[in-house]
């Protein structure tokens, strides 16, 4: 027999199935559809964008800082615009691709190590209106990049962006409300967007890296004011940034103000992750692909057999960065796979096949590393290695966050600071004052490993907010990096889980099986758990225990 | 943190069990060791509902007596807030939510029926048309990530060591008694073991040539974002247990579980996740536009009866063996007392614990898991 109240033989609702699943639009989602198509597969791509006005204004899911014209408000402008945006696009509907814009993914899920009861790889999609499940067979995930959040006093006022949203709004949507910029970093690909921005008619006033000297060497010939060495000690303004006040490192006192209304924080861009992350695929800090990134093969699979990734968030680098052919490249090789034998069962999804094949195929990835030249990361100099995202982060950190005036908030929707963060405080909500003898620190935390940032967001709450940590993620690691003494890579990559963009609970709401309704129970639905002690029989033999269903635990 | 060499006490398990065991042995000065394979509280015990409720166990007075002291006892928050609220849709779960009535009153603790009106309200969030409910002058719910971590900081200030990432490799025996418990960092000589490592305690107990039966399972949650606290936080109902947290979120579980062969590693949490909103809804549909921020897994293991394993074993004689098939968070600060007795005394000297005995499983058939279907799929 079985258990009733157990997920056997309970069904999931899937409203739909397709034979490849591309999730992002960028360069690689594109090209990996439309060679998916051309090769005669049944294809669905689905973007985000256009993304809500009112998750924009909330940053999610970039760093949009309120600088979205109010032409976001007109949805169907909006998607004409993201349409115009990119021929691929147009491209895409010809090849016969299922395109699908405005709508997000959620999560994705297949049957593995601790689950058995789906009935294949199956995606969770949501737009404005409804979410459901898709089945497929195969996924691309091509989610893109992000940008990594700086903590400074007045960093939550509108004008505080990312590059990436920043050039998100200017080149997709048309919609970016800024006309004087200071762009924070002075990396290859922060130096590129401020470029692409003035070409846009963005004046950008400054550029400001801490490092002594640009992280791209070519940025003194772009005609850009670059102050190295130098920190952000402010913003300043109302309703929005009027100024930004910065100073030499060096030198607190020697401040100066530059007048601007945006902001742009081109420290790092984050390759996005998290579907993959959640998903269960192995992941491997890589500071030379912008760190975090799943572990892949040369065929671009995740170590999970359904799941491939390719475009950025498989991992960015400067020359990736300016020849979008590299992800294109990358999202054709994707689309290339086989498709996998169809795996119900949990062994097969365990994914013995693609384990093996891993190790076969880092030699492979060796191999062509030396005849493709920029389609991977290794043609990076050794300077270019030492300065990768692990060190660049770190120093933006120590400069900027950690030496704030403020104690601006760190994690801004659960009101965290750098230092609650680092003596690991309890939330302020809780008003706990307490005299205690052992005062409590991170060092009490780590024990002989090095700082879990899930353990310390579950203690002081940064991270757990309403933007899922996309502002301070980066941020946070970096703290407890600075905090422990050790390299940014030493500190685990906190968790993603699903849904990975917030779904409101009537949107998320799934039809709930007959079969699953005649047996949701609270708990176990075990009869024998809640005899109370003094009925509770001397000897439990299976044959003879209590049945019923719908028990309950408290 | 370096290894001892020796302490009076080895407790296997940084989970709220054997945290609080650690704890009510350190503040009586004795030399005690909790060892974790990771983080403490990584495991079920960080992944609960956070309910303190459970009538029918024997330890449910000790439960309700310490719960309320638990903040100035350990010297940090746990977010333990007082009583209970269920409320039901239909009259199958109304008179399912009553059964607590029952077990309450006879250990001297009072509830009260409540009709839809009243649910009303008393639960700002709750849906017009219920068939009403209970509110429970007693249990109540706390945050079980801060309380852990507390249990262990409270041990920590008295004396007490946690070993993280730490791992049992086996065990020295001489004759009756455990004489060492070998690990990954070293071999501690002890006194007296407890085993308290949820689903690893059946594997932890069979290197000492004793049969726990057990099977774990994956189980799930989600949560919100904040909405404005209601008078009562602990608030549950339509087939989900759960609660509205002091920063607002509402954190909710329920539903199917599945079956494992074995502890998994990996807790991922799967679509359910769109049922358990959906019931969620239902219960508060004035918080149907409330957004799932995240969603978790569980592994969870379970004794044949579901009845919790707190027992001395008679071979070897120094051991104590705790499981508390799944319903643990709860129970800790009583469990830990339990464990503490056990270990210093013998025997429990405030519950009768002979429903925990572990010998209650002498005629279990060998095959009792089929019998039971507690099968993978």
């Amino acid at each position: 027999m079985r258990d009733p109240a157990s997920i056997t033989g309970k069904t999931l609702t899937v409203a739909e199935h397709t034979e490849l699943l591309v999730i992002g639009a960028g360069p690689a989602g594109l090209a990996a559809a439309i060679e998916a198509a051309r090769l005669g597969l049944k294809v669905v791509l689905v973007d985000e964008h256009p993304v809500p006005f009112d998750a924009m204004a909330e940053d999610i899911p970039l760093l949009f800082g309120g600088r979205m014209s109010g032409a976001v408000r007109n949805r169907s402008a909006m998607t004409d615009a993201c349409i115009a945006s990119d021929s691929m696009i147009e491209a895409a509907f010809d090849a016969g691709v299922d395109l699908r814009l405005g709508t997000l993914c959620w999560g994705v899920f297949a049957n593995g190590p601790a689950v058995g009861w789906l009935p294949g790889p199956v995606a969770g999609l949501a737009d404005p209106d409804r979410s459901w499940m898709i089945g497929a067979a195969r996924m691309i995930v091509c989610a893109g990049r992000r940008d990594m959040g700086l903590a400074f006093p007045g960093w939550e006022l509108p004008g505080v962006m990312g590059m990436v949203a920043a050039e998100r709004l200017a080149a997709r949507y048309g919609a970016l409300d800024a006309r004087c910029a200071v762009v924070l970093g002075s990396t290859t690909d922060a130096l590129d967007g401020a470029l692409r921005l003035r070409d846009a008619g963005v004046r950008i006033a400054a550029i400001i890296e801490v490092a002594p000297a640009p992280l791209d060497p070519a940025a003194a010939n772009r005609g850009f004011e670059l102050l190295c060495g130098h920190v952000v000690r402010r913003a300043e303004g109302t309703d929005g940034v009027r100024q930004l006040v910065v100073s030499p490192r060096d030198a607190p006192d020697r401040e100066r103000e530059i007048a601007c209304d945006t902001v742009i924080v081109g420290v790092a861009a984050v390759p996005v992750v998290e579907l993959l992350d959640a998903a269960g695929c192995q992941m491997a800090f890589s500071p030379e692909r912008g760190g975090h990134v799943p572990v892949l093969d040369a065929d671009q699979r995740t170590t999970l057999p359904h799941l491939l990734a390719a475009g950025d968030c498989a991992g960015i680098w400067p020359a990736k960065s300016r020849d979008p052919n590299i992800a294109r490249e990358e999202g054709r090789r994707a689309a290339r796979q086989p498709l996998p034998q169809s795996g119900r069962g949990r062994r097969e999804a365990a994914g013995e096949g693609a384990a093996a094949a891993h190790s076969e195929s880092s030699t492979q990835q060796e191999q062509e590393q030396g005849s493709v030249g920029t389609a991977s990361p290794s043609t990076l100099s050794r300077l270019d290695l030492s300065r990768a995202a692990g060190e660049v982060i770190l120093d933006w950190v120590r400069a900027t966050v950690i030496d704030a005036a403020g104690e601006p908030y760190v994690c801004r929707c659960e009101e965290v600071t750098a230092r609650d963060i680092l003596e690991v405080r309890p939330p302020r909500y809780l008003g706990w004052t307490s005299d205690h003898r052992n005062r409590r620190d991170l060092a009490s935390l780590l024990g002989a490993g090095a700082p879990n940032p899930d353990q310390v967001k579950r203690l002081t709450r940064a991270g757990m907010g309403v933007c899922q940590g996309r502002r301070c993620r980066e941020q946070v690691a970096a703290l407890l990096a600075l905090g422990a003494g050790v390299g940014l890579g030493e500190v685990p990559l906190a968790t993603h889980r699903a849904p990975v963009r917030p779904l409101p609970l009537r949107l998320a709401a799934q039809p709930e099986s007959p079969e699953m309704a005649a047996h949701w129970d609270t708990w176990f639905g075990m009869a024998s758990q809640y005899v109370p002690f003094w009925d509770a029989p001397r000897h439990h033999v299976a044959a003879d225990r209590p049945v019923r269903s719908n028990t309950d635990p408290e | 943190m370096s290894v001892p060499t020796s302490a009076s006490v080895v407790i296997v398990g940084g989970g709220a069990t054997g945290l609080s065991a650690g704890w009510w042995l350190a503040r009586e000065g004795i030399d005690v060791v909790v060892l974790d394979k990771g983080i403490v509280g990584w495991e079920a015990s960080g992944r609960n509902g956070g309910g303190c409720s459970h009538h029918f166990s024997p330890l449910f007075r000790e439960e309700q007596r310490l719960w309320p002291l638990m903040d100035e006892l350990l010297g940090y928050p746990t977010e333990f807030q007082p009583n209970r609220i269920r409320v039901a849709f239909d009259p199958a779960q109304l008179a399912l939510y009553g059964e607590a009535k029952r077990n309450a009153e006879r250990q001297g603790f009072a509830t009260d029926l409540l009709d839809p009106r009243q649910v009303r309200e008393l639960v700002p969030l709750a849906a017009e048309a219920t068939a009403g409910g209970y509110f429970y002058r007693f249990g109540g719910h706390a945050n079980p990530h801060r309380t852990v971590q507390a249990y262990a900081w409270a041990m920590q200030d008295s004396g007490g060591q946690v070993l993280q990432h730490t791992e049992v490799a086996g065990f020295e025996r001489s004759g009756n008694r455990v004489t060492a418990v070998r690990t990954s960092r070293g071999t501690i000589g002890c006194e007296h073991v407890v085993l308290a490592a949820g689903p690893q305690t059946s594997r932890l107990a069979g290197m000492l040539g004793v049969d726990v039966p057990m099977v774990a399972a994956r189980a799930e949650m989600i949560v919100t974002e904040p909405l404005p606290l209601m008078p009562i936080g602990g608030v549950d109902g339509n087939g989900l247990y759960g609660r509205q947290t002091l920063r607002g979120s509402l954190a909710y579980g329920g539903g199917p579980h599945e079956w494992l062969d074995e502890p998994a590693t990996q807790r991922p949490s799967t679509p359910l996740m769109g049922n358990i909103a959906g019931r969620l809804a239902r219960l508060f549909p004035k918080a149907a536009h409330a957004r799932v921020i995240r969603s978790w897994a569980g592994i969870i293991e379970n004794t044949p009866d579901g009845r919790p394993v707190i027992d001395r074993l008679a071979s070897p004689e120094n051991v104590v063996v705790a499981t508390l098939s799944s319903i643990g968070f709860g129970l800790s600060p009583a469990t830990g007392h339990a464990i503490r007795d056990l270990v210093v005394d013998g025997v429990c000297g405030f519950a009768d614990l002979s429903s925990f005995r572990l010998d209650r499983f002498a005629r279990l058939e060998k095959d009792w898991i089929d019998i039971q279907g507690w099968k993978p799929c």
